[in-house]
């Protein structure tokens, strides 16, 4: 068998039963629905609305449910969707913590404490943002659009871990150098770190603080003498009235740069290595390849969001991909973490690619 | 000085029919009665006007039209309002300058609120001079709801619910801060600027760029020229030393605007 035959996508066998499918089936549309609502969170800060609705939990003094639609308008429409559309997010949460407690539990060692810890985050992510509007704190904010990524993460885990094939991949994967897993554990961490530099950015309700890309006003690294800075917010005039732009915002901004760039090259990296240990054809190079699409994507998101004004639509996508980016990573990092785990167990050789050891596995690593 | 101390005892006595707490009552006449003597310890009993104009130098950037919603540019059918960063009027007067004493010794509040209205979805005035314990009625007079959303760095922060047709909102502020800013998050494009200050001798210039701050007891203080866009934070704020006597006392300030 050639290795572009061998390397296909099966359908998954591992858990023929049909309800067990239709769990992961479950798991990855919740993935999906929170995907949706970091959009809107997203889009809540790009339209600065967070605290239009000034109660919690009610909506203007009515039961949230209750609102009436005619009511939502200007920056309420984004922030009463945001809550309604969370506490769907949190049934659905609870649903899956449900179904897994009761079809999966002991099936995966684990799995139906991570549901149960998954309803405690999303608890925990919902009173953080009625605390935020309440408090009136942008740090609760950060914390917020951070533990939203964290959800996320736990969210793929669990989709992944309840996937038909993953059982098989823990029982008969392939082997991968541990400096892959490394790589992949890097650039996760990477991105956690970058999209918590993002999430500051945005609550500081400063706009941007640096208006041009790839320079920073016409400069390698821009000034930000007290001189300098008093001049370009003397000069600014959106209709938001941002903050007074500061140096540390400046900072902040270029900070989130750089990082950026170093963050794009380590997950090319990580994805090369994916794609070198276990096979560019098989699941895990192609999620590989994959995510060094997104990644770049993201990075023209990131440029875009300068040149555009930091447009809601663009800032909103930007923070989408880049939360599924993270997704991806921690899908990685999960493969990644079970191969390397294996190679050391039985003292695979490090270097050598996983088709070269079995052609047939790679059917098997497919199917995660 | 002794009308001012007339004035201050006769406040110190309306206080509590006013329903003030009796510790702030404490407080607010300890000020009073400093700043009554810190007057005395100036050695006049005189007072004047202090008046002025600021004017604008440089070509400032183009105002933008406000991105109303439906509703709210139903509000206005002819003509589409405009951001209000620099106000230019005659002969290059700016307004919207908030000037003030900075070393004027602190005075009960006035009695008399001051009123922030939203109307055609914008605050009205965009900035407004306040007494630190002065109440500030804030008015809905629009067909919309809003949410007054103050957002100071020194007194307490607010955010209130404020449907079409409710009460007026009433609130104060304990301490000193220029400027503190209100918005709206339904309307992101409504904002005010309240400077408040521990006495009454304050002014916001008019579309001329004009002020006038009335009754300043004879003395010598540093008289502050804040232009929130020019000068960003009230540290960078033009201030003149002025003396003022028996005569009124003109100060006029040029605020230049940065080079693009």
């Amino acid at each position: 068998m050639d290795h572009s035959s061998a390397v296909r996508f099966k359908k998954m066998t591992i858990f023929p039963d049909a309800r067990r499918s239709a769990l992961a089936t479950y798991a990855w549309l919740t993935v999906l629905a929170t995907l949706g609502l970091i959009a809107l969170g997203g889009l809540v800060t790009s339209h600065g609305a967070g605290m239009a609705v000034p109660d919690w939990p009610t909506t203007y003094g009515y039961n949230m449910f209750l609102f009436p639609i005619s009511q939502w308008v200007g920056g309420i429409f984004y922030e009463h969707t945001h809550r309604l559309y969370a506490s769907g997010i949190g049934l659905l949460t609870v649903a899956l913590a449900v179904w897994i407690q009761i079809r999966a539990r002991g099936e995966v060692p684990g799995l139906a404490r991570l549901g149960w810890i998954a309803v405690l985050l999303v608890v925990v992510q919902g009173v953080l943002g009625g605390l935020r509007v309440s408090l009136m704190k942008d740090q609760i904010g950060v914390l917020h659009a951070s533990l939203a990524q964290a959800f996320l993460v736990l969210l793929v885990l669990i989709a992944v871990f309840l996937s038909p094939g993953w059982k098989r991949f823990l029982q008969e994967g392939p082997t991968i150098p541990r400096s892959t897993a490394r790589w992949v554990w890097l650039a996760t961490g990477m991105i956690f770190l970058q999209l918590v530099l993002g999430a500051a950015m945005r609550h500081q309700h400063a706009g941007l603080a640096i208006p041009d890309f790839p320079l920073a006003y016409g400069k390698i690294w821009p000034p930000t003498d007290e001189a300098f800075l008093q001049g370009i917010n003397s000069l600014r005039t959106d209709t938001r009235d941002f903050h007074p732009i500061t140096a540390g915002q400046v900072h902040l901004h270029m900070t989130h740069r750089l990082f950026g760039i170093l963050t794009t090259a380590v997950v090319i990296l990580a994805g090369i290595h994916l794609r070198r240990s276990f096979g560019s054809r098989s699941f895990p190079g192609r999620l590989g390849t994959f995510w060094m699409v997104l990644i770049l994507v993201q990075v023209g998101l990131g440029a875009s969001t300068v040149w555009t004004n930091k447009a809601a639509d663009v800032a909103t996508l930007h923070v989408v991909v880049g939360a599924a980016c993270l997704g991806v990573a921690a899908w990685s990092s999960a493969l990644s973490r079970v191969a390397a785990d294996r190679s050391r167990a039985i003292g695979a050789a490090r270097s050598r690619p996983v088709h070269a050891l079995n052609g047939n596995q790679e059917t098997i690593i497919s199917a995660a | 000085m002794n009308d001012l101390a007339a004035s201050c005892v006769t406040l110190i006595v309306r206080w509590p029919v006013i329903g003030w707490s009796k510790n702030f009552i404490m407080k607010r006449s300890f000020k009073a009665v400093v700043g009554a003597l810190l007057v005395v310890g100036m050695g006049s009993a005189q007072a004047a006007d202090i008046l002025g104009k600021v004017s604008l130098k440089g070509t400032p950037p183009a105002e933008k039209d406000l991105p109303l919603d439906p509703a709210c540019g139903k509000l206005w059918p002819n003509q589409k309002p405009k951001t209000r960063f620099y106000a230019v009027g005659a002969d290059n007067g700016l307004a919207d300058v908030f000037v003030y004493l900075k070393q004027a010794p602190a005075q009960a509040p006035s009695t008399k609120p001051a009123m922030l209205d939203q109307k055609g979805c914008e605050y009205s005035p965009y900035i407004l001079g306040l007494q630190a314990g002065q109440k500030l009625l804030i008015r809905n007079s629009d067909p919309v709801l809003h949410n007054v959303h103050a957002t100071p760095k020194l007194n307490k922060e607010f955010n209130l619910a404020q449907m079409a047709g409710g009460k007026d909102i009433e609130r104060s502020f304990d301490q000193s801060e220029v400027m503190v800013r209100f918005k709206c998050d339904v309307h992101p494009w409504m904002f005010a600027y309240v400077g408040v200050v521990s006495h009454p001798y304050f002014a916001v210039t008019d579309k001329d760029g004009n002020f006038k701050i009335e009754g300043v007891p004879a003395g010598k203080y540093s008289l502050v020229s804040f232009h929130r866009k020019t000068h960003v934070t009230d540290d960078k704020a033009a201030v003149q030393e002025i003396e003022v006597k028996d005569a009124s006392v003109t100060a006029n300030f040029t605020v230049e605007v940065a080079a693009p």
